[in-house]
């Protein structure tokens, strides 16, 4: 029993590795798309460097919240360019229209989710260390600062962008290329509920539960209590695990829904056309 | 009552006298009645909002037979390929493939059989090599370097080995999927016009050398086709639909006497006309 376990482990393993393969020989293949992983968030931290460059040197009341500011944008980062890289690779199989032939090949749902996790976390490692790398020799802030904090906050923030990238995916597979443009925008719907940039206690009241409910806002509230008191908030990481568990299993149930509600609805074999 | 009429009361393989029907290519002479089909379709639907695709479709496919499923444009044989295939859910009826329903459990199966179709790409932005190595791994190919070997050679597929499959032409994509298709020698072997938009003389590299191969190993092969030429040259029997029915199916030579035509094409362009 244990050995027929292990076999079909062994095949899992085998074929989340053929998909990541495949994945990378994509992401090798074009010196263009790899440039353009680090393109975008490092022009973006030039823009927000120099502003908190500008805040810091003008003495002013919004100095000691420059910090801050570069922290919650490199955070936000990680949120955003680890779900687009989980949406993009799986779009890659839409455009190429390769879907079918995955659909029908023995690999699982879970593999494939596993691999799409797999290339979000390799191009999140290509996109972001050297944006980090960056900010410390442009604008000496060192986002390793924040210490063992900062492992949390990523994972948190990855864990959740692969939740949100496996119902988006569940819903390009659904609904079509209708569905594409999400891959851009659910996001930006976060942004102003998980408080980047300011805290929860910003928010009307009536908000407050909504903010809660988001797994971002925890390491944003948990990045805040780093940088301005020096504690790490243990209690916030481990409710937004927790919370990030329901979500991830939310994000995979729906995946799959969708995908069973895609063979009923017939699209998968022309799918990309 | 038309030449149809009489010939609608579906006959299935199973059903006709196998002492009538002599053995063509290397069919076995005779369905085993005790053994489990390749491929048993049992009143297969299928209803896209108030179109009926698929209505009412049966037929069986015993091991190690070719069988051409025609039509024209629109007869439903893509759907009906796409629910044995277990990408589409039928509406009522059900698609078995070596004893497995392919709407509830097509994961036990899906390693033995495979598939190639114009409606599906290979990843453009993988060189040959890398495709047959990813589909390889993904079915669990053993010795896959020596496998890969292998099709190259049948395929003739060295010279294009490291070469971008998106940058290839239509001929030579036509052997790269083919030779995927192929690639964990499937006992169960799904054709899907893989001649459509190609040349003549580039159409000798779809279902010909697939059949061939796959018949030296006893594979079962269902193939949709347009070209009769080489549904004749290739399939043991025929299953021909129109507007998601089964028209007509039998031999190809029985079917062109039954019909009073000269072969399948004429067969074909009849039944096109009149069903």
């Amino acid at each position: 029993m244990q050995a027929i376990w292990m076999g079909a482990m062994t095949q899992s393993l085998n074929r989340i590795a053929a998909m990541t393969a495949r994945y990378y020989y994509i992401l090798r293949s074009s010196s263009l798309r790899l440039l353009e992983i680090i393109y975008w968030p490092a022009m973006q931290m030039l823009v927000w460097g120099f502003l908190y460059t500008y805040l810091y040197d003008s003495k002013s009341a919004m100095a000691s919240t420059a910090g801050l500011l570069l922290g919650a944008v490199l955070l936000w980062d990680v949120l955003f360019r680890g779900q687009l890289g989980f949406t993009f690779t799986f779009l890659e199989e839409i455009w190429s229209r390769n879907l079918a032939n995955l659909m029908m090949s023995p690999l699982q749902p879970f593999e494939l989710a596993a691999s799409l996790m797999l290339m979000s976390l390799i191009r999140l490692v290509i996109g972001t260390l050297p944006v980090m790398l960056l900010t410390f020799v442009l604008f000496g802030f060192n986002v390793f600062a924040m210490g063992p904090g900062l492992l949390a906050f990523f994972l948190n923030l990855v864990l959740t962008s692969w939740a949100i990238g496996l119902i988006v995916a569940g819903l390009v597979i659904r609904q079509g290329f209708g569905a594409e443009s999400l891959a851009y925008s659910i996001m930006i719907v976060l942004l102003p509920l998980c408080c980047v940039y300011y805290p929860v206690a910003a928010l009307p009241l009536w908000l407050h539960p909504v903010a809660w409910s988001l797994t971002p806002t925890y390491v944003f509230e948990g990045m805040r209590a780093v940088l301005l008191d020096g504690t790490f908030r243990t209690d916030l990481m481990i409710e937004c695990l927790a919370l990030n568990a329901v979500y991830l299993g939310v994000g995979f149930t729906t995946f799959v829904a969708l995908l069973q509600s895609a063979r009923h609805k017939g699209g998968l074999l022309t799918m990309g056309e | 009552m038309s030449r149809i009429e009489r010939f609608l009361p579906r006959r299935h393989l199973t059903s006709m006298s196998p002492n009538t029907m002599p053995a063509q290519n290397n069919a076995p002479d005779r369905p085993n009645p005790d053994e489990t089909p390749a491929i048993a379709v049992e009143g297969l639907c299928k209803q896209y909002r108030t179109h009926w695709a698929v209505d009412e479709v049966n037929f069986i496919v015993p091991k190690g037979w070719t069988v051409g499923l025609l039509g024209g444009n629109g007869a439903g044989k893509t759907t009906t390929i796409a629910m044995i295939m277990g990408l589409v859910v039928p509406s009522f009826g059900r698609a078995m493939v070596l004893g497995h329903d392919m709407a509830t459990e097509r994961h036990r199966v899906l390693s033995r059989m495979n598939f190639e179709s114009p409606y599906v790409a290979l990843p453009g932005r993988l060189t040959v090599r890398q495709n047959l190595m990813v589909f390889g791994r993904l079915y669990g190919v053993a010795n896959l370097k020596a496998r890969i070997e292998e099709l190259i050679e049948d395929f003739e597929l060295g010279d294009v080995l490291d070469r971008v499959t998106g940058r290839l032409s239509a001929g030579q994509k036509t052997r790269v999927a083919v030779a995927k298709a192929l690639i964990n020698d499937p006992e169960v072997l799904l054709l899907d016009e893989p001649t459509a938009s190609l040349d003549p003389d580039r159409a000798e590299w779809g279902a010909q050398p697939a059949a061939r191969l796959s018949k030296r190993r006893g594979a079962t092969i269902l193939l949709s086709s347009h070209n009769m030429t080489e549904v004749e040259q290739l399939c043991d029997f025929v299953v021909i639909m129109s507007h998601g029915r089964v028209v007509a199916m039998g031999r190809p030579g029985e079917l062109a006497e039954h019909f009073k035509c000269r072969d399948l094409d004429e067969v074909f362009i009849y039944l096109a006309r009149v069903a």
